[in-house]
């Protein structure tokens, strides 16, 4: 068997297991209907008009997904390097410092533009 | 040995193969009832209380209980909800959790029914990378269900949600670098063989603490649960689910608990192998005791978790997103060059003073980590100082028309005597005397 077929098949069940209880818990539970009910919760006042097509996300999110992708991608680089750091001996070891400072030149650029700054 | 075979991983008859994932959803599903219950009861002891007692011995059967009167209740979907969505992110959050724990090791290969089997489903070459793989796609769960939702409190709590936990990813990554580079491998069975010796948490210590920081932001939990701060964002991204889908949500948050613990413990603490006292007994390494073993690192974890709530006020988020980026960050990169030159040194002149170099440099980190600490909270407390002593002190009354409000930045409160308050007193009295009187 493949080494990656028990997780297909942990994946099944725990999906299984999943669907059948938001399945079973909408046949289990009563249902009274009540508009205040359905409105979205906002501590009891009047909700807020939802905007057209979802509205807008501060932009500080974004920042950080991008900042996110830009890092992340830098550790997938040190990750095959770190398995085989034995076998690149001292070559791989000044390969990777000098990767890693211009990592570093655009962590300090980040910083100083205020990219990490959250408010 | 075929191409598409690790070890003994791989050659599990079908059988086994269910028996496994059957024992680790069990085991998944038992710890959640177990810790939830652990947790009440540790809080409450920690909160002078007793917690839940009453349902079955020492009250070990209130998680059971409360999963069963979840199914009985009602669900409540709102109007606003975008329904596919909202149905199928609780079932993304839990599949999602239970699929990380598959390249958990609980011991060594054992026999059973006579065939020989490590205690583990399954595990290839890049598993740490696959556990960090399905941790990222649990958050596609938290974020959907805060969209989905269509109310304004879980969408912000999704959306802070995920850039929390894609913030502590990037260090939580850069903490696991360190590790690959001294086990040579990325397999969690070979992690656990290569701290054969000495335990990665002693030698590699910065990591094991990033690590443990940023796991606690990467479950959402307290001090880091910023998403579901109640005073603020209700009950964050899962306000508008009920029944047995917010069920799915709370027992997905506490598998992720149970398997970041498990990470952290296969990685820095031995894994299943005997802590120092007991591995002086010789069978201690074999059969099916290193479960045990495994069991009590993984619950100290835990316990860990239940400690800091119990422990710790909630940060602010600037601060949290600072500590992430600004802290963690910076000091793992640094960490790591330092962890391969020491070990670059090594191999060059072939002496044992790598490992003194290296608890040098960590000594070195750590001080220069609460240095930084130090410093960066005394330029907060200038900043602010110099934004006081700046700002004009507004004219400001703290009870403005009867009202008590608090200073605005800039303004400062003036103290007002008894009989100054008394006067509000007296002005929202003839307010509530004139409202009478137009209703009457």
């Amino acid at each position: 068997m493949n080494v990656y077929t028990p997780i297909l098949i942990l994946g099944i069940l725990a999906f299984g297991f999943a669907a059948f209880s938001v399945l079973t818990a909408s046949l289990t539970g009563p249902k009274r209907y009540n508009r205040a009910k359905v409105d979205a919760y906002e501590c009891g006042i009047d909700p807020t008009p939802q905007p057209e097509g979802g509205g807008r996300f501060p932009v500080k999110y974004y920042l950080t997904a991008m900042l996110f992708i830009v890092f992340d991608i830098e550790i997938v680089f040190l990750y095959p390097w770190a398995v085989a750091f034995d076998r690149l001996a001292f070559f791989g070891f000044c390969e990777m410092v000098v990767f890693i400072i211009t990592v570093l030149v655009v962590y300090a650029y980040v910083w100083r533009r205020r990219g990490l700054e959250w408010d | 040995m075929t191409s598409n075979q690790f070890g003994l991983f791989g050659t599990d008859p079908w059988w086994l193969v269910l028996l496994k994932v059957l024992a680790i959803f069990v085991i998944l599903v038992l710890l959640t009832l177990f810790t939830i219950w652990w947790e009440r009861r540790v809080v409450s002891r920690m909160q002078n209380r007793i917690g839940p007692n009453r349902v079955g011995p020492q009250g070990l059967l209130q998680s059971l209980m409360d999963g069963i009167k979840l199914a009985l209740k009602e669900e409540v979907i709102p109007r606003t909800a975008h329904l596919a969505v909202y149905w199928i992110a609780p079932v993304i959050s839990a599949t999602m959790a239970f699929l990380a724990f598959a390249v958990i090791p609980f011991g060594p290969t054992v026999s059973i029914f006579g065939v020989k089997t490590p205690l583990q489903l399954t595990d290839f070459p890049v598993s740490v990378l696959y556990v960090l793989a399905i941790a990222s796609i649990g958050i596609y769960g938290i974020v959907l269900a805060g969209w989905s939702s269509g109310s304004p409190y879980p969408l912000l709590g999704g959306l802070r949600s995920s850039a929390q936990v894609i913030s502590y990813e990037i260090a939580m990554g850069l903490s696991f670098v360190a590790v690959f580079l001294y086990a040579g491998s990325m397999s969690t069975s070979e992690i656990v063989a290569a701290q054969q010796p000495v335990w990665f948490a002693v030698i590699l210590l910065p990591s094991f603490l990033i690590y443990v920081t940023s796991m606690v932001g990467e479950t959402n939990r307290a001090p880091f649960d910023l998403p579901e701060a109640e005073g603020e964002l209700v009950g964050g991204f899962h306000t508008e689910y009920s029944s047995l889908k917010f069920a799915l949500f709370f027992l997905a948050e506490y598998i992720n608990m149970v398997t970041v613990s498990a990470l952290a413990t296969t990685l820095f603490l031995g894994g299943w192998r005997a802590p120092w006292p007991l591995s002086v007994w010789a069978s201690a390494n074999s059969g099916w005791w290193p479960m045990l073993w495994w069991l009590v690192k993984v619950q100290l974890f835990i316990f860990f978790f239940i400690w800091l709530r119990g422990t710790l006020p909630r940060l602010r988020y600037d601060q949290f997103m600072k500590l992430g980026w600004k802290l963690l960050i910076p000091i793992s990169i640094v960490w790591i060059v330092i962890v391969a030159g020491a070990r670059t040194l090594r191999d060059q002149s072939a002496t044992s003073s790598s490992r003194d170099t290296l608890f040098i440099a960590a000594g070195v980190i750590l001080l220069a980590a609460v240095l930084s600490l130090v410093a960066s909270s005394r330029a907060d407390k200038r900043k602010t100082q110099a934004d006081e002593a700046r700002a004009t002190v507004a004219e400001y009354q703290v009870d403005a028309g009867g009202f008590p409000v608090p200073p605005l930045p800039g303004q400062q409160a003036v103290l007002t005597s008894r009989r100054d308050s008394a006067v509000g007193t007296t002005i929202i009295q003839q307010r509530i005397d004139n409202q009478e009187n137009a209703d009457g």
